[in-house]
């Protein structure tokens, strides 16, 4: 039997499953601009991170709705928690982008290190198809796949290691170097902080599926038992 | 703006001298559902009962005020009160099916009005039986009688015998409150459906199915009207105290 809550939670989902690709296009921008060092682009997604932050809120409200009218139990329940929790989870990503951006604009001219750009690259492309991945695997709810994208979470965390490193002894070849190397590890850093979100995201990807709360991206994390 | 269809000014009720409604003041507009929800003894049932003029059967009933459907007074001197029950319906706690045919039940109305047309009654049974969603269960039993049923389908069929007489307004005095869980869902699918097509205003004790279908609720208590706006305002953040209380289980 069709009830109410149920046409009302598919329009959540559908709402969630919008903004989340809002952010995963923002993020994919923020990462082009950054890469184009594209102050126009850049700045038109400072512009616009607003709109995110207006579909969370307004993601928040519904939920809270939900939860009074109907007072959800089971599935039911579990699906409006997720949603509830990875709207911030997500808006948080999406401030990230807006680092970004700003990264963007304040690298202006200065000379690029071949070394560095290449890993950003890599990081950038990462991160953009791991955002794009983590609402595949919501949509299809596919723990499998939430539970993988925590493995590309641990290789981006490794890039930022290199990134680091790497910035470190720029910095030690030319001292004038500061300010580029630092905006480097500013953007590798925001880039780990996305993919750290998106794995929170997974989280509550398998909290949906199976009613677990699970810790995916810690050293200490037994593996998944698969 | 929707029209009004059910406007209540000023209405007083009592028993004898205990004045059980102090001056009610509750507009309906077309379609939708409204909930009225209160404790025991509020007078929710007695303000629902005056709107198709059920309390004329008591005897010791003073009502002061005015009540006005489509813009006429309920309570004029000239009001037909068949024709007033015919357009504002009215299905109670109990499922109470007339001791005969499902079929018959559906179409007495039509057949006290003097309806005769076997194919226009047939139309009208299906209709109404398909309306309140009860059509399936019993389309190969018509003729059987309809105490043979479960609670929960005499219930749709008692809403169905409402349906067959086109009324524009449904009142209902806790339609579910004798039906277990299943069956209750089943009558509040069948009221959501129906709510795009007729004005239903619904008295519960159960502040869930409230906040499940209604899209406004009105709290009563002590013979007032406390508060009433949409739904989701009671339930997430009522204007009063009173109705924060009872809505949240702190008394009542």
């Amino acid at each position: 039997m069709r009830r109410l809550f149920d046409d009302e939670l598919a329009d959540l989902d559908a709402d969630f499953t919008e903004m989340g690709m809002l952010v995963s296009e923002t993020i994919e921008q923020a990462v082009n601009a950054f890469t184009n060092r594209d102050a126009v682009a850049a700045q038109r997604l400072i512009d616009h991170d607003h709109k995110i932050n207006e579909r969370e809120i307004a993601l928040e409200k519904k939920t809270f709705e939900m939860i009074a009218l109907y007072q959800p139990v089971t599935t039911d329940l579990r699906e409006i928690v997720t949603i509830l929790k990875a709207v911030s989870e997500l808006e948080r990503a999406g401030d990230h982008a807006r680092n970004i951006a700003h990264a963007a604009i304040k690298f202006g001219t200065k000379q690029k290190i071949p070394v560095l750009e290449q890993l950003m690259n890599q990081m950038g492309q990462m991160t953009t198809q791991m955002v794009k991945d983590v609402l595949t695997a919501y949509v299809n709810k596919d723990e499998h796949q939430a539970r993988q994208l925590a493995d590309v979470d641990r290789q981006l965390d490794q890039l930022n290691h290199q990134v680091r490193a790497n910035s470190y002894e720029q910095m030690r070849l030319d001292p004038a170097f500061e300010t580029g190397a630092s905006i480097y590890l500013n953007v590798a850093q925001d880039l780990s902080r996305i993919g750290d979100y998106v794995t929170n995201v997974c989280e509550w990807v398998v909290y949906l599926k199976s009613g677990q709360i699970i810790e995916l991206n810690t050293a200490s994390q037994d593996s998944p038992s698969e | 703006m929707k029209e009004e269809i059910l406007t209540t000014q000023d209405l007083h009720l009592y028993y004898g001298d205990k004045e059980a409604l102090k001056g009610i003041n509750l507009n309906f507009d077309e379609k939708g559902i409204t909930a009225l929800i209160g404790p025991s003894g509020c007078g929710k049932s007695t303000y629902l009962r005056t709107l198709n003029r059920m309390n004329d059967l008591i005897p010791n009933v003073t009502i002061t005020g005015t009540i006005k459907f489509k813009g006429s007074d309920l309570y004029a001197p000239n009001a037909d009160t068949v024709q007033i029950r015919k357009e504002i319906g009215m299905v109670f706690q109990q499922p109470n099916p007339f001791p005969f045919s499902i079929y018959d039940n559906v179409i007495y109305g039509l057949r006290i009005a003097g309806e005769k047309d076997k194919e226009k009654l047939d139309a009208v049974v299906e209709k109404s039986l398909r309306q309140a969603a009860v059509w399936d269960e019993v389309k190969d039993h018509l003729h059987e009688s309809a105490l043979a049923l479960s609670g929960g389908q005499q219930q749709r069929v008692c809403i169905a015998r409402v349906l067959a007489v086109s009324p524009e307004i449904i009142l209902l005095d806790e339609p579910t409150s004798a039906l277990d869980p299943v069956s209750s869902s089943q009558i509040e699918a069948t009221l959501l459906n129906l709510r795009h097509d007729y004005t239903i205003i619904i008295v519960t004790h159960n502040l869930q199915q409230a906040s499940r279908i209604a899209d406004r609720t009105a709290f009563f208590m002590n013979g007032e009207l406390i508060e009433v706006d949409q739904t989701k305002n009671i339930f997430m953040n009522p204007a009063n105290k009173q109705t924060e209380d009872y809505i949240s289980g702190r008394f009542g």
